[in-house]
């Protein structure tokens, strides 16, 4: 298996050179030896902008091998513009099997979701994060926050959450929703909906984090407690919606709002496309699915075979 | 050969021309496949993985050893190792192919150790600080194998339930130093043990107790 004899590019196998995944493997070995620490990286320029998850991209360059299946999913859809051009970008450079189905990928690179089709052992999921500190809009001064987290002083973080209820009657934070993992750090879980919150906690698969612009990589291992903040008389509880997804019927997943028309008319549909076309196929229905609108929504979340130029 | 005393002291031997040992035939391949095997022994505490086969090892080295190393250590990691290793031909061949800087036990990124009597405990080892736990010291100890010794039940990040495992030759009083260590924590060494060109990884969140007799 030489990658780099076939000519077709002038870079290294996954792009990184070996001394910066070298770099990276040594940070992801201490992340998951401290689960939820940010260990800090030497985060390289990537051929797209910071922001467009390049730590997710640094972490999947690292971990990546010429027998993994690849699967990138952005908002929980495989089809939208950046899970399109980070799977062909590791298409290219990792010459790597990709799929959109959730049981056949090795590697699952995810922007804001988790899959609903459950996830298995073995299988490593890799966060784009934004925003690696949870105590940042808390505590601009990175020192005070680093102390915060060696020290567990994470009294103001409750105030927050106390605040949100005082004012509103619930925590109102319903994407990025702060965990306690392992029962000592306190972790951003990314900006997926709190709705995925439950599926981190005991989960058999490994789950690695990368900001890339922050400069930040941490971890959750398999099976380790992950637990949302909350309080014994507001307890954390996830988003539910009145009606079950207007495609496939679906009454466990997490749904989008679309809106179909310009007389208020709207719809909700699975986030997660693969899973959705996966109830269609097998025959579920959902109220709306011979309706007109939806049927351009159903023939657009089709997934392209090949990258659209 | 070469009568320049820096070439002499790099061989590790007085006598005989410079002898760098060999490295990964297939550097990017083999190394992502041995990080992949060192991630999942980290994030699943006590499986054992299999790094693949390695020969001739630096005197010293064994199979694993010399993997992890080449995988792992570069100019930006320094390396601990006892004496007659860091000063002989594994010394010397870490230098080569790896760049990495000798360094003292309270300041290495990596040190690797037999568990006979010169194994030091885990005492000299970087444990991090309350800032940076990360920057601790992970540390090879190179046992007599790592199936049919006692058993010992693991418990943590990684493990659903309890894991048993039954390595031979780990030295007298490690248990009682590992929970030392652990109560370091987030602060602590993370320990891989190494037989042959098989591991199993001991991150500083595991629990190692005795297994309960009556079950």
């Amino acid at each position: 298996m030489s990658f780099a004899a076939q000519g077709d590019t002038p870079y290294n196998y996954a792009y990184l050179d070996e001394q910066t995944k070298r770099m990276i493997r040594r940070a992801l070995l201490k992340a998951v030896a401290i689960p939820g620490y940010q260990v800090p990286f030497g985060s390289r320029e990537m051929p797209l902008a910071r922001g467009w998850g390049t730590g997710g991209i640094q972490i999947t360059a690292a971990v990546i091998g010429p027998s993994d299946t690849l699967k990138v999913i952005d908002q929980g859809a495989d089809d939208t513009t950046n899970a399109v051009s980070i799977r062909r970008f590791f298409e290219r450079t990792a010459s790597v099997k990709t799929t959109e189905a959730t049981h056949e990928a090795t590697i699952i690179q995810t922007r804001h979701r988790i899959p609903e089709a459950p996830m298995q052992a073995g299988q490593i999921l890799v966060y784009q994060v934004p925003m690696p500190e949870p105590l940042r809009k808390l505590e601009p001064r990175e020192l005070e926050t680093r102390k915060m987290h060696g020290f567990a002083e994470y009294g103001l973080m409750q105030v927050r959450l106390y605040e949100n209820i005082a004012r509103f009657g619930e925590v109102t934070t319903t994407y990025d929703y702060p965990v306690r993992v392992n029962g000592r750090h306190i972790m951003a879980p990314s900006p997926i909906p709190k709705f995925d919150n439950p599926k981190m906690d005991m989960s058999p698969c490994l789950q690695l984090f990368g900001a890339g612009r922050e400069k930040r990589i941490y971890a959750i291992p398999p099976h380790t407690r992950v637990v949302s903040l909350d309080f014994e008389d507001h307890p954390f509880r996830i988003q539910s919606w009145k009606q079950p997804c207007g495609l496939c019927g679906a009454q466990d997943s997490y749904l989008d709002e679309v809106v179909i028309d310009d007389a208020g008319g709207r719809m909700f549909v699975c986030s997660d496309s693969h899973y959705c076309e996966t109830r269609r196929a097998e025959g579920h229905a959902g109220p709306m699915l011979g309706h007109q609108a939806a049927g351009t929504l159903a023939a657009a979340s089709t997934p392209a075979k090949e990258p659209r130029p | 050969m070469s009568q320049h005393p820096a070439a002499i002291h790099a061989s590790g031997q007085a006598d005989g021309p410079f002898n760098p040992g060999i490295g990964f035939s297939d550097p990017v391949f083999q190394s992502q496949a041995a990080f992949r095997g060192l991630l999942a022994a980290l994030s699943e505490p006590g499986t054992i993985h299999d790094l693949g086969p390695f020969a001739p090892c630096p005197a010293g080295l064994e199979a694993a050893t010399a993997t992890l190393l080449l995988t792992l250590a570069d100019y930006e990691s320094p390396v601990w190792m006892p004496d007659p290793w860091q000063s002989g031909e594994a010394g010397a061949w870490l230098r080569f192919h790896c760049g990495a800087a000798a360094a003292a036990p309270a300041s290495a990124a990596f040190a690797v150790a037999p568990a006979d009597q010169a194994f030091p405990g885990l005492a000299p080892f970087n444990p991090g600080n309350e800032l940076y736990p990360d920057q601790s010291t992970t540390l090879v100890m190179q046992i007599d194998g790592l199936t049919n010794g006692d058993g010992l039940d693991l418990e943590g990040p990684g493990i659903p339930g309890t894991r048993r495992i039954a390595p031979r030759g780990l030295p007298a009083g490690f248990t009682a130093e590992w929970a030392r260590n652990a109560r370091l924590y987030p602060l602590g060494v993370d320990v891989i043990l190494v037989s042959g060109s098989r591991i199993l990884g001991l991150p500083r969140t595991t629990r190692i107790h005795a297994p309960d007799p009556r079950a």
